[in-house]
């Protein structure tokens, strides 16, 4: 029964995304207020059906109701409950339900909190939304439904594929897909002001909180994701090139761009028709990754994808939506006054070049990502892309961007000072070139190492130079009011400090990967194991039960010039239901880098086959990402950028508004 | 989303519960297992989504891998290992796709792009120039200049007004 209600409120759910599609996009043209206010009620009506919906489907899943074909084929009544929740969207269809769910929060967040914005462009947006909801309600309803019943149903279900259960899969998909969706909401605003076309410098900050939120969390969905696959996969990789990989990295340098780009139009006015456009390529490329993943084009053995009706059905909702948005963009752009001309040497002018760098870069990944496909299609050879290919052309493009980023903050708007900028980096160059040094000597080649770790400390200081500048006017001689001043700062400035510091930081956390080390052994009992500065013994095995598998546990100790300083246990499991095993590397993080052991079987002569890794700085990867999301919390958290808050001053007589 | 990892995962679950390169596989003579290493590296595991036959698990991948150190063993230079297994596998073994006319477009168009950008921003920066110069440089005739002091002699409110 809870299961019907659940379908049949998505079926409602569906009607509703109609009903917000046509009436306030009806509304809007018939100047008919009352029309256009129906969008925010049928917005968190919608939400609250899908809400229902999918707590219905995660009530199948909790309870194991294996007459749902979906549970039996994804669960298994031993499976601990954290991955009877999770495990919904552990699937084609529960996933679906997930990216609807998000997609439909972000229509009623826009319903919700965009007050300030005129009532016209929100019941189009609103509209727009309503209408990308649709397309995915009738997705799923029509190919994809996950309440389809089974009859008779079996007394037990398939388990869930092993690898997924994981605490990765409770937090990498939801924070992934509310990256990805949320620009959705980014999206749904273009559209609308390009059907109305006035575009100002206003809409710049109406997206910007929600691009910003996008991004934050595409940023802690990525990382999550690659750390999954760092502990997971048992050699400690984190990033192939893999095609589904790029299909999130696309939209996150798209967005990444679209935040820099907003702020030149929202200060400035100028790249209006270029913000416009990113807007949509940010969302379009969230939407090329979803169907990349589902529609089986990509060459590989995919359990998400490998159904061609479903993936033609995404190929109409992509070709409606992208084409649907770059045609309007086609109409509209030539009749938009292109504003503000600025000088090159200028913040702005710095932005323009990052926004440059970024969309090459992202070039270079969709190329990369797209072109085996297309020329398979075109002439039948097969080529692979992989890293190397990424090294020469992604790396090429981004180093510059990394090199800059400190420079375009202490650039000021309209005129920057090339010269004083360069003068102020001068201590942040000298701290970087120092750590190069320093680096150099102590861990000594590869090359690309340490010049990437000089960098990364130059890019760390320079992005706390401008704050620093305006903490301490006249120098760290004079630390009068410096903490009045700190605190008087906008939210937004130590935001893009922290940002750009994350990208150090996480640099820095590449560049170390140079200097890992790596053992493949086989380990005997009661012999230790050099591995970097630190000694490996196995101290004995052991075996244990899961609640739904056996597990084989290494116990190690870790030492340091003899002194015990941590104990890992490696180990292997065997799932029953799917007759699957995994590897649970032993991980322990000392001084920001890991020791990370993953095992295998025990060979003939009683030794355990086992690979080690030392890995200096390698956490500093996920670390820089962190900083980097809450950089763009704290920009997302000032109080002067809502906007309400815009609506407000904007009341108040031109006069009274001072130098921003 | 969880699907980036669902081709890893598969593969695990394809192949033995073993790992990349295992101690058996490791040659005595350390120059030589280095350079199969590097090799290795930029060779695709041909049933794996773009993972290197050095980091997949695949029991292909250790094919490749035993065969690889076979012709270094038997005395081929690092190309000529590359040689025989491009003549075998074709350019799909490659992770770095070789410099041809039918890989052209994938070399340069993100390079490409850099430029075509740059030029269309010079471009507007001419043209706004231009735009903004004709305005500019148009001095002001003697009835614009009348106009404009009288204009300045007014209280700036009615002129706002």
């Amino acid at each position: 029964m809870i299961v019907e209600l659940g379908h049949y409120a998505l079926a409602l759910a569906f009607a509703l995304s109609i009903m917000q599609t046509v009436l306030p996009f009806w509304g809007a043209r018939a100047h008919e207020a009352r029309l256009m206010a129906v969008a925010r009620p049928v917005a968190l009506t919608q939400f609250a059906f899908v809400a229902l919906s999918y707590a219905a489907l995660t009530y199948a899943h909790v309870a194991s109701d294996f007459s749902l074909a979906n549970v039996v084929e994804n669960s298994h009544s031993t499976k601990p409950l954290i991955y009877k929740i999770s495990g919904v969207w552990g699937n084609h269809e529960g996933s679906m339900m997930l990216w609807v769910l998000i997609l439909t929060l972000s229509g009623a967040a826009m319903a919700a909190f965009s007050r300030a914005i005129p009532p016209r462009l929100l019941a189009d947006a609103l509209s727009v939304q309503g209408l990308l909801c649709a397309a995915f309600l009738m997705f799923i309803l029509l190919t994809s439904n996950p309440f389809a019943r089974l009859s008779p149903a079996p007394i037990e279900g398939a388990d869930l594929n092993p690898i997924l259960q994981d605490p990765g899969l409770a937090i990498h998909p939801p924070l992934l897909y509310l990256g990805y969706v949320g620009f959705s909401i980014v999206f749904s605003l273009a559209a609308a002001a390009l059907i109305g076309g006035r575009i100002d410098a206003a809409f710049a900050r109406f997206i910007r909180p929600w691009t910003l939120a996008a991004w934050c969390f595409l940023t802690l969905g990525i990382a999550m994701g690659s750390y999954w696959a760092y502990y997971t996969l048992g050699w400690g990789g984190f990033w192939f090139w893999d095609p589904v990989e790029n299909a999130s990295l696309l939209p996150w340098l798209a967005g990444t761009a679209l935040l820099h780009s907003a702020a030149v139009m929202e200060k400035r006015e100028a790249l209006k028709i270029w913000t416009i456009f990113l807007a949509i390529l940010a969302f379009s490329l969230s939407l090329l990754g979803t169907f990349l993943v589902r529609s089986g084009v990509l060459t590989s053995v995919h359990a998400f994808a490998s159904d061609p009706q479903r993936g033609l059905f995404i190929l109409g909702i992509l070709v409606l939506f992208i084409g649907g948005a770059l045609f309007l963009f086609m109409m509209r752009a030539s009749s938009l006054k292109q504003g503000g001309l600025f000088a090159p040497i200028s913040r702005e002018g710095a932005l323009v070049l990052n926004n440059l760098l970024l969309t090459a870069s992202c070039a270079a990944v969709f190329v990369g990502t797209l072109y085996p496909l297309a020329l398979e299609a075109f002439n039948g050879d097969k080529i692979s892309v992989g890293a190397p290919f990424f090294n020469l052309t992604f790396g090429p493009l981004i180093a510059p961007v990394l090199l800059l980023a400190p420079l375009g903050q202490l650039l000021s708007w309209k005129r920057g000072d090339l010269l004083g900028a360069a003068h102020r980096l001068f201590f942040a160059a000298v701290c970087g070139l120092a750590a190069m040094l320093v680096f150099a000597a102590i861990n000594g080649a590869p090359v690309v190492a340490f010049i990437g770790a000089g960098v990364a400390v130059y890019l760390i200081v320079g992005a706390f130079t401008e704050i620093f500048g305006r903490i301490f006017p006249s120098g760290l001689g004079a630390p009068k009011n410096a903490f009045y001043r700190a605190k008087g700062l906008p939210l937004s400035a130590w935001g893009t400090a922290f940002a750009h510091a994350g990208l150090g930081v996480t640099l820095l956390g590449l560049a170390a990967t140079g200097w890992g080390v790596e053992k493949i052994v086989a380990m005997k009992q009661g012999q230790t194991y050099d591995v970097g500065p630190y000694q490996l013994e196995v101290l004995g095995l052991t075996s244990e039960q899961g609640p739904n598998y056996n597990e084989t546990l290494a116990h190690m100790s870790v030492r340091r010039d003899g002194q015990i300083v941590a104990l890992i246990q490696p180990a292997k499991r065997f799932f029953k239901t799917r007759r699957m095993a995994t590897t649970q590397a032993g991980i322990v993080t000392l001084n920001f880098g890991q020791i990370y052991v993953s095992i295998a079987d025990q060979n003939e002569s009683g030794a355990l086959d086992a690979r080690l890794y030392w890995k200096p700085l390698v956490s500093l990867i996920w670390v820089g990402a962190l900083v980097m999301a809450f950089g763009g919390g704290l920009s997302l958290s000032d109080r002067r950028l809502r906007v309400g808050v815009a609506r407000r001053a904007a009341k108040i007589p031109a006069g009274a508004q001072g130098a921003s | 989303m969880k699907a980036r990892l669902f081709a890893f995962f598969t593969l695990l679950a394809l192949s033995a519960p073993a790992f990349a390169v295992q101690p058996d596989e490791i040659l005595p003579d350390a120059k030589l297992e280095q350079r199969a290493r590097n090799i290795s590296a930029n060779l695709r595991c041909l049933v794996c989504q773009n993972q290197s036959i050095d980091d997949s698990d695949a029991s292909l991948a250790k094919d490749l891998r035993l065969l690889v150190r076979e012709r270094l063993k038997a005395g081929d230079s690092d190309p000529q290992v590359k040689e025989f297994l491009v003549a075998r596998y074709g350019n799909f073994i490659l992770l770095k796709p070789p410099f041809e006319w039918d890989t052209l477009l994938l070399w340069l168009s993100p390079f490409a792009i850099l430029g075509l950008g740059a030029a269309a921003v010079f471009a507007a920066r001419r043209k706004g120039q231009d735009a903004q110069g004709d305005k500019a440089v148009a001095p002001l005739s003697e009835e614009e200049s009348a106009r404009l002091k009288s204009l300045l002699g007014q209280s700036p409110d009615e002129g706002q007004a």
